[in-house]
């Protein structure tokens, strides 16, 4: 517990670092230490899977990605776009309306439910996997169909106006 | 129990710690020697017999050298690069298994330090990671060469990972298992190995090996007659030395992974049938397994002292349209022949 509480205080303490540095790359770097430190925290689950894959895909790619944009626009405080004062209070609002939100579904979510409870090792690969593709196939195949649209609606979006408008 | 535990994985870990650092070490002498014999002169023949300690001198003078943060460099930054790639590349071999086991007295020692059953992911995660120290080292120098040695490094290392995890992804459907110590086990003698089974897959991979070391022929990002020296321009001293050792020891750390998941690891032919003792086969699996990784160390240097480095273009057009659609093919045709083996055999 003194572990879970330690873990935690790091998380909130960069997740804040992330929004209150001024530099958009340190801005990356805190929220790569944050997603790291959820990594730790899926490993105190026991939830090995997926802390390695939060670790590949958050801090692996993702975040390289970020950091690639980034270093290719060099944002820095000369060049940042200033926002207008409405923008920040519209952002201050729509987090808090997330927050309340979140509270609202952590309020009702049961802890003491013996399914969460019983079953320590569903975070381990070989019962996620059987969970995933015996009791939930159907719902875990239709994400990855989301996925693959989403993919799909990105290429087309990327790919060059010129070649479309030769042939259409 | 629990001090003994500890004291035997802190001593497996020196010692992988120190022999990766030696390898290392010798890797850069072992390549200069090879040029040299490629094109027809002595390679360095100075320092001690056959130039055997060339290495210590290259380290000394790296130590040396004056060290310059650059006026307009990011200080903190400057220096994580070249410590996040060290960091990385000597962290990886911790899933590796060496050996089978070992037994002084009546302690069983396996030659392995983490037999976690997520060996192959963990790997991957921490070949992803370690696009951050070159990342951060060029841009923290504020040089536009050194930056775009970076961005070529981080887009290179996307592409070619999507393609290595899905080669891979072939491999795990054969073996059924992530942990890298079972995949190993499961391959003993000579015709268990997995490159039988999956020689497209094991293709796929060492070309990502490759990328993903930034070996050439896909060295872009420290290209030196474009971009003078690449992401580490303005990099002098020992963290010119931490990056340069940090490729040596990705070099041999996925030399050892080639080993070990399709070359057999530490099993060899005929090794149940000598009669040996279970000690001396794992004694003589350890060698085979070395003796393998050196191979693909060799195979690294001669491929360089080869081929021509790709143009940035030809090097993305091989990742994203030959590589990755090859190893959906390879899955696909992995899963078909495993059906119809289950079914019909």
């Amino acid at each position: 517990m003194t572990i879970f509480y330690f873990v935690a205080f790091l998380s909130i303490f960069f997740a804040l670092m992330t929004i209150f540095t001024k530099n958009p790359v340190h801005s990356v770097l805190y929220l790569v230490i944050t997603f790291f430190t959820f990594t730790v925290h899926y490993i105190l689950l026991n939830a090995q899977f997926l802390a390695v894959v939060n670790f590949i895909v958050y801090m692996g790619a993702i975040m390289v990605l970020f950091l690639f944009v980034l270093m290719l626009l060099n944002l820095n405080k000369d060049t940042e776009p200033m926002k207008s004062h409405l923008v920040k209070f519209m952002g201050v609002i729509a987090g808090m309306c997330l927050l309340v939100t979140f509270l609202g579904a952590f309020r009702v979510l049961e802890t003491n439910n013996e399914f969460v409870q019983g079953h320590a090792d569903i975070g381990l690969v070989k019962n996620l996997g059987k969970v995933l593709f015996k009791d939930f196939l159907l719902p875990f195949e239709l994400s990855s169909i989301l996925l693959l649209t989403a993919m799909v609606g990105a290429v087309l979006l990327a790919k060059k106006e010129t070649r479309t408008n030769q042939n259409g | 129990m629990e001090t003994a535990f500890i004291l035997e994985k802190l001593i497996l870990v020196v010692i992988i710690f120190v022999v990766t650092l030696v390898i290392a070490m010798y890797s850069t002498l072992a390549e200069r020697k090879i040029a040299g014999f490629m094109q027809d002169r002595y390679g360095p023949d100075r320092a001690g017999l056959f130039g055997l300690l060339q290495p210590l001198c290259d380290g000394g003078k790296f130590f040396f050298k004056e060290e310059i943060i650059p006026a307009g460099a990011h200080k903190t930054l400057f220096i994580l690069g070249p410590t996040i790639a060290i960091i990385t590349a000597c962290i990886s071999s911790a899933v590796i298994p060496w050996g089978q086991t070992l037994t002084i007295g009546d302690q069983a020692i396996k030659l392995q330090v983490a037999d976690v059953n997520i060996g192959v992911l963990y790997i991957f995660g921490v070949i992803a990671l370690g696009v951050y120290g070159i990342m951060l080292g060029g841009w923290a120098s504020n040089n536009k060469f050194s930056l775009m040695g970076a961005i070529r490094a981080a887009s290179q290392s996307i592409s070619y990972e999507i393609a290595m995890g899905l080669s891979l992804i072939a491999l795990l459907m054969v073996t059924g298992t992530l942990s890298i110590g079972e995949i190993v086990a499961q391959q003993s003698g000579f015709v268990n190995w997995n490159i039988w089974v999956q020689p497209l897959g094991f293709l796929i991979f060492m070309t990502c090996a490759f990328a993903e070391c930034n070996r050439v022929p896909f060295d872009l990002p420290e290209c030196e007659t474009e971009l003078v020296g690449g992401y580490h321009t303005e990099y002098s001293s020992m963290k010119l030395g931490l990056y340069m050792f940090s490729e040596y020891i990705n070099m041999f750390v996925s030399s050892s992974l080639m080993a070990a998941l399709y070359f057999g690891g530490y099993n060899f032919p005929f090794m149940y049938d000598l009669g040996l003792s279970e000690n001396w086969i794992t004694i003589l699996g350890v060698i085979a397994f070395f003796l393998k990784i050196f191979g693909f160390i060799f195979f690294f240097m001669w491929v360089r002292w080869t081929l021509p480095r790709f143009r940035y273009d030809q090097l993305m057009n091989l990742g994203w349209k030959m590589l990755i659609p090859l190893a959906i093919a390879n899955i696909v045709l992995t899963g078909i022949i495993t059906i119809v083996k289950d079914t019909y055999f």
